[in-house]
């Protein structure tokens, strides 16, 4: 039906459209993974995230892969602090509670964004912007193949953290056993706020390296959202792996269901997938099973 | 200090709810201002249109003060009575209640068709004159309701508008287009254009190559945009929002490709200054068949003017749509000489205003829909939007076939 | 006593505001206590509750603008499709053992599913979503005057509040509260956990249908995200959580002061959009953080 010609871009689009969304999912399982919280502000930080890389280039001119060294640190500090000082103490722990409270946040971070920065959409010209490099018969955008790098790259990172390093145990622990991590002396707030803020330090770097092929405006987040959860589920919580090779897996659906199926109905493929990984394999493509 | 204002307000807003209980119905005869409640989803998604609505609307409000109010009443001024829609139907008929009972003698909004189709019912059932500023989906004035009125065009004109001025513009350069490919967004507005358009045009004589809809919002369009290299028609018809819009032009820009026109039917950027101003190498070429002002009237420029040197506020159909509806409600007032729902909904119903911006001619309202309304085409020449048909507004001759 | 009271407000206010208010109060109450059927008697959250609300509100307004049923004659097929559904989502998620949070979000993933079916599939209207023709009259579910809707929503919420109170007091409701305390447990003493979770997420879409089918005929206009869309989800489970869970008062009691808190921020700061919506999202993790178990359950000892 499709030509190799319209294939293999469309292929490499959902590659490359994938690696965005599984930087953003990489911060989501983590938080769900280690927290169990079902983030509803997720959205709405990575479309602060965008406009803390807007302004910077706008007012300093730094180039958004450069916005990187500034907007990981920030949003890890954003992070760390939301949770120890709103989310972890408004939900006393309760998981219905802590729904709504992301729900709250959420809605204070949106209109927070209306009120000050106004509801125009807002794009960042850069030299880079419309130069594409062709991959055999297709033209690939430069930012999109830089977001690929950086997912795997940030993928890799986070990975290591969790393997070699104290803090990384220390989640493992936590995620895995709350009670008893304490016992053995385990600040699990402390934990818990440091796991948030590498959550949100995640949504700092796909801010960096969605912005130049994208746009900003208060409601971004939105359409994001619903598409992270897929793939948090998909690859298995609390898998980084898994949140990288689900992100691609996703984007690569996305695209040839778009083909097939119409852009409009086509999005019905992920959902699908959704569903039938929340069913047969609920432990997702990389989870151990619960 | 602002908090002490604002939790009195809080509390205000909550006891009235009690207190209402109270009161007895009926707009009482205010012979000092005209109370006109302006709806528009200044939150929500749709946040970006709606305050530029409001923004016409409140510039035409001051302008009428300023000019003396309305003098059949004796100088009366009017007075706004502000409403967020918050981008859904259900809050907007619930601040059509509250403007209700703080006895507004008509409404002007709501920007969006969904919201307008329940705004405009329940501004029906107390009689209350609404004036639809944008809302371009024809079930707003088809459902025989006495107190709507439409003051611009509904997505059927405009189709059939582009349309004949699409075999126009062919037949002009030597018809060197004969296929199209449709792009629309998937709800309402878009949906409904590109139904009309894929059934009329191989009437007309184009070939419709594909018709591809996507989502509210779409990440993404380099896969669309592959589908129009493969298909490689003369021109891309899209109707959609702005950011959708934006964003397939430069995709297309950046995939090299490059049809003999880009054709749009109300696109979302085409006739856009922000667009034009932010994406000028994208936008160049781009023809349009939208709402306008009328090019030969210089108040337009003089308010353009306004607008443009306002920060951050480009001079947008949301703006001079609100601010000509606003007017139209003003004379329909002067003509009625009286504040009564009824007698503004006859003012409305017989008007045959003609003193506005817009390139309608006088304003001649059939079952709340002005005959007289009218898209015109606009093509982005050297970084600026000219009005290209018809003739009698034209600033500029179509540059079509696109070599840009 | 409840029932009698609200049937008396319009005798004492011809208020469109109050009226309206009340509406929306006792629209969202019943959203609310649909939900709260089987997240709190049942324990099982759902983040998707649209999918039951859309499928009532488009079989409202399908059933009468396609095939031309007469409006009333439409809400018994939607509380049954409403039910379907729910057996539907439920046999499938139950019967593959999903809970918790995977649960939640496979009712998301459906109504999501429903939503991009319904925006491209033409019998129901795809993206141009379907209108409820004007014909005001009792006997077309249409009323001139707000009190006609009053007393049908209502009605709906006393029904819908007997069925709670069924729940709290019947053999049923016992096995299903055994199954939301503790599954296994439940299912040691011989509860058969799978059937009595399904009787009861059949039993909140239907209710949940009823909702919609009352929004298509107050607001005369369904769209996918109308219908499908997170908005409708959230608004369901928002009322149960602040007003307490598994409580037969607390959604109603939720959806009270959520519409308060809505009206009473909206008008707050007319010029700069956006602030009053701060203000509400503030005070809704206000009131998460000082009562965290809802309302009700600040009076209550636990």
């Amino acid at each position: 039906m499709f030509e190799l010609s319209i294939l293999w871009p469309a292929f490499l689009n959902g590659l490359t459209t994938g690696a965005v969304y599984a930087l953003i999912a990489l911060g989501l399982t983590l938080i769900y993974g280690v927290l169990h919280i079902i983030n509803f502000a997720h959205g709405a930080a990575l479309m602060m995230a965008l406009y803390g890389v807007y302004y910077l280039q706008k007012s300093l001119g730094l180039d958004p892969y450069v916005s990187l060294l500034v907007m990981v640190p920030a949003m890890f500090a954003a992070g760390y602090l939301a949770y120890r000082y709103v989310i972890g103490v408004a939900s006393h722990g309760r998981d219905e509670n802590i729904l709504l409270v992301t729900l709250g946040v959420a809605i204070v971070l949106e209109n927070l964004a209306l009120f000050l920065f106004k509801s125009d959409t807002r794009t960042i010209d850069t030299a880079y912007t419309f130069t594409t490099i062709p991959i055999g018969t297709a033209m690939i955008a430069l930012p999109k193949i830089v977001a690929f790098f950086g997912a795997a790259a940030a993928a890799a990172i986070l990975l290591l953290i969790m393997r070699a390093t104290d803090l990384g145990r220390a989640i493992r622990a936590c995620a895995r056993e709350r009670q008893g991590a304490r016992l053995v002396g385990i600040d699990v707030e402390h934990v818990f706020a440091m796991s948030f803020g590498i959550g949100l330090g995640c949504l700092g770097a796909a801010a960096c390296f969605l912005l130049p092929a994208y746009y900003v405006n208060p409601g971004v987040g939105n359409g994001f959202v619903l598409i992270a959860f897929t793939i948090v589920v998909l690859g298995g919580m609390g898998s980084f792996a898994g949140a990288l090779v689900g992100g691609l897996l996703i984007g690569v659906v996305e695209s040839l269901g778009g083909l097939w199926l119409g852009e409009s109905l086509g999005q019905i493929g992920i959902f699908l997938i959704f569903i039938a990984v929340l069913l047969f394999r609920p432990q997702g493509l990389f989870g151990a099973r619960a | 200090m602002d908090g002490n204002k604002n939790r009195r307000q809080f509390l205000i807003n909550t006891t009235a709810l009690a207190a209402s209980a109270a009161l007895p119905l009926g707009v009482r005869a205010q012979t000092s201002t005209v109370k006109v409640g302006v709806i528009h989803p200044v939150t929500g998604f749709l946040a970006y249109s709606g305050n530029l609505s409001r923004l016409g609307a409140q510039m035409a409000i001051d302008d009428l003060n300023k000019a003396g109010g309305i003098k059949s009443l004796g100088g009366a001024k009017l007075e706004a009575v502000l409403g967020d829609a918050q981008s859904k139907p259900e809050v907007g008929a619930a601040e059509v209640e509250k403007m209700n009972e703080s006895g507004v003698s008509a409404i002007v909004g709501a920007y969006a068709s969904a919201i307008c189709l329940a705004t405009t019912q329940a501004a029906a059932r107390h009689g209350i004159p609404h004036v639809v500023d944008v809302g371009v989906a024809d079930q707003i004035v088809e459902r025989g309701l006495k107190n709507t009125f439409r003051f611009a065009p509904g997505y059927k004109v405009c189709a059939d508008t582009a349309m004949n001025d699409l075999v126009l513009l062919n037949n002009l350069a030597g018809k060197p287009a004969k296929t199209v490919f449709i792009v629309h967004e998937e709800s309402l507005f878009g949906t409904g254009t590109a139904n009309l358009l894929a059934q009329q045009l191989p009437q007309l004589g184009f070939e419709v190559k594909e018709v591809v809809k996507h989502a509210n919002p779409t990440r993404d369009f380099n896969n669309i945009v592959l589908r129009v290299k493969a298909a490689n028609p003369d021109i891309v018809i899209p109707a959609n929002y702005y950011n959708e819009y934006a964003l397939f032009v430069r995709t297309m820009k950046q995939q090299n490709v490059r049809p003999k026109a880009i054709y749009s039917v109300l696109g979302g950027a085409a006739s856009s200054y922000k667009f034009v101003k932010e994406f000028s190498d994208a936008a160049n070429g781009v023809i349009d068949v939208n709402h306008w002002f009328n090019p030969k009237d210089k108040r337009a420029w003089a308010l353009k003017k306004r607008v443009d040197a306002m920060k951050d506020q480009f001079f947008t159909y949301e703006v001079y749509l609100n601010y000509s509806a606003v007017h139209l409600l003003a004379d329909a007032i002067e003509r009625a000489k009286s504040t009564k729902r009824e007698d503004i909904i006859n003012a409305l119903a017989s008007s045959t205003w003609d003193k506005h911006i817009m390139p309608y001619g006088p304003t001649k309202f059939v079952n709340g829909q002005n005959e007289g309304a009218r898209p015109l085409m606009m093509q982005v020449l050297k970084n600026d939007i000219k009005v290209v048909l018809p003739n009698t507004y034209a600033e500029s001759e179509p540059a079509f076939p696109w070599k840009g | 006593m409840f029932g009698i009271a609200v049937a008396l407000l319009p005798a004492v206010s011809s208020s469109g505001v109050v009226l309206n208010t009340a509406i929306m109060m006792l629209y969202t109450a019943l959203l609310g206590l649909a939900w709260n059927i089987l997240a709190g008697f049942g324990g099982q959250f759902s983040f998707g509750h649209a999918v039951f609300f859309g499928t009532g509100a488009y079989a409202a307004a399908v059933l009468q603008a396609k095939l031309g049923w007469n409006a009333w004659a439409t809400l018994p097929a939607a509380l049954a499709l409403g039910a379907a559904v729910g057996a539907f989502i439920g046999a499938l998620s139950f019967r593959y053992g999903l809970r918790g949070s995977y649960f939640a979000l496979v009712t998301l993933a459906f109504a999501e599913l429903f939503r991009i079916l319904a925006n491209n599939v033409d019998f129901t209207g795809a993206g141009v979503g379907i209108m409820v023709k004007l014909d005001a009259g009792a006997e077309n579910f249409q009323f001139s005057t707000k009190a006609g809707y009053l007393y049908v929503v209502l009605a709906f919420v006393l029904a819908a509040l007997l069925v709670c109170w069924w729940l709290k007091n019947s053999r049923y409701g016992a096995w299903l509260q055994a199954v939301r305390d503790n599954e296994d447990s439940a299912k040691a003493v011989g509860v058969n956990v799978f059937r009595v979770k399904l009787g009861a997420i059949a039993l909140s879409g239907a209710l949940m249908a009823a909702g919609g089918v009352f929004y298509a005929q107050y607001f005369q206009y369904v769209d996918p995200g109308l219908a499908y869309g997170p908005g409708v989800s959230i608004e369901a489970l928002l009322g149960p959580i602040i007003g307490g869970l598994g409580t037969l008062w607390g959604p109603v009691l939720g959806a009270v002061l959520l519409q308060l808190l809505g009206e009473g921020t909206r008008g707050l700061f007319e010029n700069a959009p956006g602030l009053s919506l701060m203000v509400y999202g503030a005070l809704l993790v206000l009131m998460v953080t000082f009562m965290p178990s809802g309302v009700l359950g600040a009076f209550r000892r636990r």
